[in-house]
C-alpha cells in the first residue's frame, strides 16, 4: 500500500486556500513547539526541569487541623 | 537570550501554576463532553428507539451524577495533576494507580482523535452542503490536534479561557435551536407525537433500552476530566466541586434539550444512524441561519473537547513520569509556561496517528471502554476511602450525601454498561482487558523498581484506620 499526500483539491477557491493555511500553520505550530523544546531543554538543566513535586503546596498550606 | 544566561537567571525549582477558577473548571470539564450532544449520543435511538434514548440519559445520567459527587468529594482532598492517578495511589496503591493513570490516557487521547475527527468531517460535510466537492477531512485534522496542543504548550490560562469561550458558544447554539423551534407549542414545529409512537418508542424492547446505554455515556463521557486540573486551581476544595457539580448540571439541560429537539424532529431511524444529530436537526427545521449556526456549534464542541482532553492525557503522563511509573524524562515543565511540555509533544503524533488511522466509531469505542474500567474503579476507591480516612479524619472540600449509595449504583451501572459494550463491541472489550492485564504484569515485575517508594505518597494526612 503506498502513501498518497492528500494534497489540497477543493473545487471552491475559498476552501482550496483554506485547505492550504491549515497545512502551513499546522507546520508552522509544529515548529515553534520544536524550537522552543529545543531552547528550554539546552537552557535548563535536567534536575531543575523535572523539579516539580506533587503535594507541595498542599503541605505548606494544609494542616488538616479540625475544628469543633 | 542566550544559553548561559538562561541557566543563570534559572528558579531552583519549578512546578504547575495555581491560577485556575471555578470557570475554567467547568469549561475543562462541560468542554470536554459537550460534543457528546452534538454527535454520539443519538445511535442510542438506533439501538432502543427514541425512547430508549431518553431512558439511557437519565440513567447515565444518574451514574455520571454519582460519578460527580463522588469525583468531587475525593478530589478535593487529594488536589494533584493525575486526578485520579493520584487517589488511586493513595487510597489503593500503586498498580491500580498505573492502570488508572493509563484508563485516563487512553480515554482523553482516544476521544480527542475522534473530536480531530469530528472537526474534519463536519467541515467536509458542511462544504459539501454548500456544493464544494474535492475537499478531504485530513488538514483540519492535523490543524486542529497541532494548534490544540500548541495551546497547552503555551500555558493552561489561556488554553481555559479559550476553551471558556467556545463551549459558552456551543452551548449557546444548543439553546437557541431550542428556542427558535418553538418547545412551548409541540405542533408548531416540532412532531414529539408523530415521533413516539406506541410503535416506534421502543423497537426493541427492554434489551434495546440496554444496548442503548454504552452510547447514553456519550452525552457526559469526560464530566470526571476536571479532577486534572486540581494541582492548577487556585482553591481546589471549593472550585472542583462547584465547577464539576454545575458541569452536570450543565450537561443534563443540554442533553435534555438535545434529546428534545432531536426526537420531534428526526425519526428514530434516521436519528440512530446519522453523525450530526443536532446540525440535521438543525436542517430540518429549513432555516440557514440555524444549519450555519449548528455547523459552528459542532466544530466548537469538537474543539473544546479535543482541547480538554489533551490538557488531562498529559497531566496523567506528567503525573506518572513525576512518580517514576514512566520515565522521570516526562515530568519536566517548561519553565516560562509552566506546562507539561514534554507529555504535550510526546502525546501529539500519537493522537495524530488514531485520528488518521481510525475512524471515529473505532477510536470512541476505545475511549469509552477505558471510560468505564475508570468509573468501575471510582466506585470502589470512594467506599476504601471513606472506610480508611472516615469523616472528621482528614478535612474535605466537599461530603457527598449518602453514601454508599452512589458508589452502589455506579458499580450497578457499571456492571449494565459493560453488558450493553460486550453485546455490541464484544472483541474489542476482551482486547482492552488483556492489554491492560498484560502492561500491569510489565509494571509490577519491571517497571516498579525505579519507583520511589515513599516519595510517591505525598498527601499531609494521617495513617488510614487499620494501619
Amino acid at each position: 500500500m503506498t502513501f498518497q499526500f492528500p494534497w489540497p483539491a477543493a473545487s471552491s477557491p475559498a476552501w482550496f486556500y483554506l485547505d492550504w493555511a491549515m497545512w502551513i500553520l499546522s507546520a508552522i505550530f509544529i515548529a515553534w513547539m520544536l524550537v522552543d523544546w529545543y531552547r528550554t531543554d539546552t537552557g535548563y538543566s535536567e534536575d531543575v526541569l523535572t523539579s516539580s513535586r506533587e503535594g507541595e503546596i498542599e503541605a505548606m498550606s494544609e494542616k488538616h487541623v479540625l475544628k469543633g | 537570550m542566550s544559553v548561559a544566561s538562561t541557566a543563570k537567571d534559572a528558579p531552583q525549582k519549578i512546578s504547575l501554576l495555581r491560577v485556575l477558577g471555578p470557570a475554567h473548571v467547568w469549561a475543562l470539564g462541560v468542554g470536554i463532553v459537550l460534543v457528546g450532544e452534538f454527535t454520539g449520543w443519538n445511535f442510542a435511538a438506533g439501538k432502543g428507539g427514541t425512547l430508549g434514548a431518553m431512558i439511557a440519559l437519565w440513567v447515565i445520567g444518574l451514574l455520571y451524577t454519582a460519578v460527580a459527587m463522588i469525583d468531587s468529594e475525593v478530589t478535593s482532598t487529594v488536589a494533584a495533576a493525575g486526578g485520579q492517578y493520584a487517589q488511586a495511589k493513595h487510597i489503593v496503591g500503586p498498580l491500580m494507580a498505573f492502570n488508572v493513570a493509563l484508563y485516563l490516557v487512553f480515554a482523553y487521547t482516544m476521544l480527542e482523535a475522534s473530536d480531530a475527527i469530528l472537526v474534519g468531517d463536519t467541515m467536509v460535510q458542511y462544504a459539501s452542503d454548500m456544493g464544494v466537492t474535492g475537499l478531504t477531512h485530513h488538514s483540519f485534522i492535523v490543524f486542529t490536534v497541532v494548534f490544540l496542543v500548541w495551546l497547552n504548550y503555551r500555558g493552561i490560562l489561556m488554553t481555559l479561557n479559550f476553551n471558556f469561550v467556545i463551549t459558552a458558544l456551543a452551548f449557546l447554539s444548543i439553546v437557541i435551536l431550542f428556542l427558535s423551534v418553538q418547545p412551548w407549542s409541540q405542533g408548531a414545529v416540532l412532531k414529539l407525537g408523530e415521533m413516539v409512537t406506541k410503535d416506534n418508542a421502543l423497537p426493541y424492547g427492554w434489551m434495546g433500552v440496554i444496548a442503548a446505554m454504552q452510547f447514553g455515556i456519550w452525552y457526559y463521557l469526560g464530566i470526571e476530566g476536571t479532577t486534572q486540573a486540581a494541582e492548577e486551581v487556585r482553591s481546589p476544595a471549593r472550585s472542583l466541586p462547584l465547577g464539576t457539580m454545575t458541569g452536570m448540571i450543565t450537561l443534563l439541560i443540554a442533553a435534555t434539550m438535545t434529546w428534545y429537539v432531536c426526537a420531534s424532529l428526526l425519526p428514530w431511524q434516521y436519528l440512530g444512524q446519522t453523525v450530526y444529530p443536532l446540525y440535521d436537526a438543525a436542517k430540518v427545521t429549513g432555516s440557514p441561519t440555524l444549519q450555519f449556526l449548528l455547523f459552528v456549534g459542532t466544530v466548537l464542541s469538537g474543539i473544546a473537547s479535543a482541547n480538554g482532553c489533551i490538557n488531562d492525557a498529559a497531566r496523567a503522563w506528567f503525573s506518572m513520569g513525576r512518580d517514576r511509573y514512566l520515565p522521570a524524562w516526562f515530568a519536566a515543565v517548561h519553565p516560562t509556561n509552566r506546562t507539561p511540555y514534554r507529555a504535550l509533544i510526546f502525546l501529539l503524533p500519537i493522537a495524530l496517528a488514531f485520528a488518521l488511522v481510525f475512524d471515529i466509531n473505532q477510536a470512541i469505542t476505545f475511549s469509552i471502554l477505558s471510560g468505564v474500567l475508570h468509573y468501575t474503579f471510582m466506585s470502589i476507591n470512594v467506599i476504601m476511602f471513606r472506610n480508611k480516612w472516615p469523616l472528621g479524619s482528614i478535612r474535605r472540600g466537599y461530603v457527598h450525601p449518602f453514601h454508599p449509595l452512589p458508589a452502589l449504583i455506579l458499580l450497578l451501572l457499571c456492571v449494565v454498561t459493560f453488558f450493553a459494550i460486550f453485546l455490541g463491541y464484544g472483541t474489542q472489550l476482551i482486547a482492552m482487558v488483556a492489554f491492560y492485564a498484560i502492561v500491569s504484569l510489565w509494571f509490577h515485575f519491571y517497571r516498579y523498581q525505579y519507583v520511589k517508594r515513599g516519595a510517591q505518597f505525598t498527601m499531609p494526612w494521617p495513617k488510614p484506620q487499620g494501619y
